[in-house]
Order: C-alpha cells, then structure tokens, then sequence
C-alpha cells in the first residue's frame, strides 16, 4: 500500500534530509581537517622546540629550577609509591612461589619485574599525574593572564624559557626517580618478605642483584628517558597551547594526564617489542 | 642682538611645533579566518604624547596594540616604530625594537611564581643586561616608589589587590625606561577611585619619563584624564579622531553614546 504525500511536503522532507547530510559531511569535514591541524601543530611545535634546545642561549638557570621541581620535589610521592610496589608485589608473589618450593627466588624475581617493567611503568604513570598535569594547568593559566605574552614583550622567548627547560628536566629528573623508585620497591619487597618469615637484609638484596643482569637494566634506563621526553613535551603541549578561558587551563591539566599516560603505555609497548628482538 | 634673541625663539617654537611619530601605521590590515578585525587602519602616534584609542570590546583595540609590539602579525600594511617597520624585522631586530616599548596588559600579567621584586627584575636582567646587581635593585626601588607602592617588594602577587597589581604591572613596563608604553585596559575591572589614580598616575609617569603612549580604553573618565588626542575605532576602521573637546562637542550618535 504507497502512502501518498503532498509534492510540496515531500520537496520539504528532501530539503531537511539533505541539509542534515550536508551537516553531517561538514562536520566530518571538519573533525578530520581538525585532526590534521592538531597533527601539524604538534610537528611544529616539536621542531620549534629542538631549534630552542640547540640554540646558544640557554636558561641554566630555570633548567636547575625546573630539575629541583620535577626532581625533588616528587621525591615523597615517590618514595611512598616505590615502597609500596614492592611491598605489595611481595605479598602477592610468595604464596604462589611458595606453592612450588620457589620461595627463593622472591628477591630475584621482584627486583627483575621491578626494574624491567613494574618500576618504570608505575612511576611514569604517577609523574604523568604529577608532572604533565602540573605543566599543563602552570603554563596553561600562563597563557590565560597574558604571562607567556608578558614574557614574550621583555625580550624573553618563552619557547626556550619556560618548554626547553621543562622537557629537558623532565627528560633527565624522571629516569632518576624511576632509579630510586626501583630502589626503595626492594627495600619494601624485603619488608614484605620480613612479615611472614626472617630475611636478612643483606641475604635478600645480594639474592636480588644476583638475578640483575645487563640486558635488564639498560632498556629499562633508556624507556625511562623516552618516559620522562613524553611527559614534558606532553605537559608543556597542552599547556602552552590551552584556550583563552580558564576552563581551559583545567582542560589542559586534565588531557595532559591522559594523554601523556596513554603515551607512556604505548612508548612501554614499542621498548618491550625493540627489547625482545634484539635479546634475541 | 635683539634680532638673535627673535631668531632663537622663533627657532625654538618651530621645534617644539615639529611634531615627531614614534609610532606610524599605515593601512593595516588583520583578520581571524573569515573575520576581518582591523581594515585599512592609519594613524600616528607622536613623541611624547597620549594618544587615547576608544571603541566598544571587539573593534580591535587591543589586536591593534598586539600588532604594535609584533605579538601579532598582520595581514598587511605598515606598523613603522622608530621608523623601523615591525613587520619586516627578524626575532633579534623585534627584540631590540621591544626593549623601547613598554606594554600594559589588561590582566597586569604578574608572573605568580615571582615576587614583586623578582618579577620587576625578569625585564631588567634581560634587557639591560649590562647593569649590575646593585644598579638593578636601586631600579627596582625608584620604579616602585614612582608608582608609589616600595614596600611591597617582597610581596607574591595573590597578595595583592587589583590596583596594587595594577600598579606594580606599571612598575614593571616602566622599570625598563621604555620611549613608548602601551597600556591595554588600565583601569578595567577597578572601582572609580582606583581607576582615577591609576589615570593620573599614566601622566605622572608620562611626564617623568617623557614616555609617548597609546592607552586603549573604553572608560571614558580615563579618556578624560589622560588623552592629548583620541581616536574611535568602530569595526576596526578609524570612525573619528581628534582632540577630547571635539569628541565631547561632537553630534554624532556612536561617539555620542560613549560621551554621555
């Protein structure tokens, strides 16, 4: 059975139906030329930044005080989270091992997972949160009460200034508290391993160090680095790039989080991917 | 010798009649997108004078003054300063041409990590960098007391009020012995009596450093306080301009509607 509709009504119903797909190509227009944009910007604003770092002025003095920041600064957060991974990587593991008679090898196999994957991870993750969102919503509300233009109008470039410094503090200050978190994620994997039986502290460290090998340790270093890069490049991106409102300067401290977390997973997959083949 | 006395004042008069830009814009052009922000716009700024730009928020008053001092590019046209044309000069010659202008943010623009002494001393280290540590603390003092707040030196800025921040922004563009200052809103978002001392203290500081200035503003009492001439910006076009007595004489119902 055909319905029958007026010519002038069906004319209207074409018009509304091709106006709403016009709307639908504009806006899928728009979101790709969107995408495209974001991608020329970060490019932009990464060979911005390698031509800052490589020029002849530096900011030693800021780079210190970023270093003092991101570095000590995080030293408590960080301190109470490595204890903490392997205490509690400890107390999960040793039923398991001690199942199989492989009690022994705890020390060994907490401070391999520690220093290979646990440790850099958990604390790239947490810098993210603490040091991406801090440079996202810092240099975002910069942005916001025209400091950043302030600084441009007294001959300062702040490129060089307030990104340079920060990445690079990033980049150097990050695998160090990864370092020292490996360390104390022992120390508290041996307080684990003291509340059901009775290790020497001595005994489960020279037992941890034994199992430590070269292949271990480097990769791990070297993520560490690429970790620390995303983070600060992360966390000034967003920030020096934030809107004009102040919702932004949330906006900015928020996907800095995310994405620099995001990154560092994806960073931690192509590094275990390289570590494997060459292993081989 | 009576007709060497006449020479030299008619001399005299005749330099100070010569008036000299410090700033000269010739057909300028700056857009956002589609958005046209400034069209054609000509004008000049000369030495020593207060030169007043009013206009309602979104005629470009401040994209104007950004343009000025090279924070933002333009389309086309001229912006010459110092008879140097911002627009053609690389990021070093920009630096240098900078160091003669002072800027006024709107929001004051106090970095919030810096004391008030750090944050006077940001533009001294990197402007004037041959002068030593004692020489910039006595620049420091001189700048605070002219703007009369000394002993907030070691102050945050969240500690202070929005005047005070106000004035210490002013402490900072003038710290730098700037030829030109560009104040972008001064007395915005301040209650009368603080946006009048804010007005007399731009001549104060005028007359003390023989600065010239553009004073962006809608806020007519400040127009009225430190204006030798205005202009009226009206879609980003020059709409009128002249001295304040021919604004306040003048008929026309958009200058009209801001002199009531």
């Amino acid at each position: 059975m055909k319905i029958k509709i007026p010519v002038t009504k069906a004319k209207e119903i074409a018009r509304i139906q091709a106006l709403r797909l016009s709307e639908k190509t504009i806006a899928r227009q728009q979101a790709t030329s969107n995408f495209f944009t974001d991608i020329a910007d970060v490019v932009l604003f990464i060979s911005h930044l390698f031509k800052e770092t490589f020029s002849r002025k530096f900011e030693v003095h800021e780079f210190f005080h970023q270093c003092f920041k991101i570095g000590y600064k995080s030293l408590p957060l960080i301190s109470v989270t490595g204890t903490i991974m392997g205490f509690v990587l400890t107390i999960q593991s040793r039923p398991v091992l001690v199942r199989f008679g492989a009690e022994t090898i705890l020390p060994g196999m907490v401070a391999v997972s520690l220093i290979r994957e646990m440790g850099p991870v958990i604390t790239a993750l947490i810098c993210a949160g603490k040091i991406a969102s801090g440079m996202g919503a810092e240099l975002g509300s910069m942005k916001v009460t025209e400091q950043i233009e302030a600084m441009e109008v007294s001959s300062t470039h702040p490129m060089r200034f307030l990104v340079v410094t920060r990445v690079l503090a990033a980049t150097l200050m990050i695998p160090l508290l990864i370092l020292y978190a490996d360390g104390l994620g022992i120390l508290g994997s041996w307080i684990g391993a003291n509340i059901k039986g009775d290790v020497s502290f001595i005994l489960f460290f020279s037992q941890a160090f034994s199992h430590i090998g070269f292949i271990d340790l480097l990769p791990a270093v070297v993520k560490s680095f690429f970790f620390g890069a995303v983070i600060g490049l992360v966390g000034c991106y967003k920030g020096y790039n934030a809107g004009r409102g102040t919702e932004s300067v949330g906006k900015a401290a928020n996907s800095a989080v995310v994405l620099a977390s995001l990154l560092v997973l994806i960073v931690d997959m192509i590094a275990v991917q390289i570590t494997d083949m060459i292993s081989k | 010798m009576k007709t060497e006395q006449t020479d030299s004042i008619v001399i005299e008069q005749a330099k100070t009649s010569i008036k000299v830009p410090v700033i000269e814009i010739i057909n300028l052009y700056k857009s956002f997108g589609s958005q046209e922000v400034l069209k054609n716009l000509s004008f000049k700024l000369f030495d020593g004078e207060n030169l007043v730009v009013l206009g309602k928020s979104g005629s470009g008053k401040s994209v104007l003054i950004k343009c000025i001092v090279g924070l933002l590019g333009s389309d086309s046209g001229i912006i010459n300063v110092f008879n140097q044309n911002i627009l053609a000069l690389n990021r070093k010659e920009l630096d240098e041409v900078r160091q003669k202008i002072g800027f006024l943010f709107q929001s004051g623009a106090l970095y919030d990590s810096m004391t008030v002494k750090e944050n006077l001393e940001f533009p001294l280290r990197r402007m004037k960098k041959h002068l030593h540590q004692k020489e910039i603390d006595e620049k420091i003092i001189e700048a605070l007391e002219n703007v009369g707040l000394p002993e907030v030196i070691d102050k945050m800025p969240s500690q202070l009020s929005g005047g005070m921040r106000k004035r210490i922004s002013l402490a900072r563009t003038i710290v730098v012995d700037p030829r030109i200052i560009l104040y972008d809103e001064p007395t915005t978002g301040l209650d009368p009596i603080t946006s009048d001392e804010i007005s007399l203290l731009i001549n104060e500081v005028q007359k003390k450093y023989k600065t010239s200035s553009i004073i962006i503003t809608h806020d007519i009492e400040c127009a009225r306080t430190t204006a030798d001439r205005l202009i009226m910006l009206q879609d980003g076009e020059v709409y009128e301009k002249g001295s304040l007595t021919k604004f306040e004489k003048s008929t026309d119902e958009v200058i009209r509607s801001f002199f009531k």
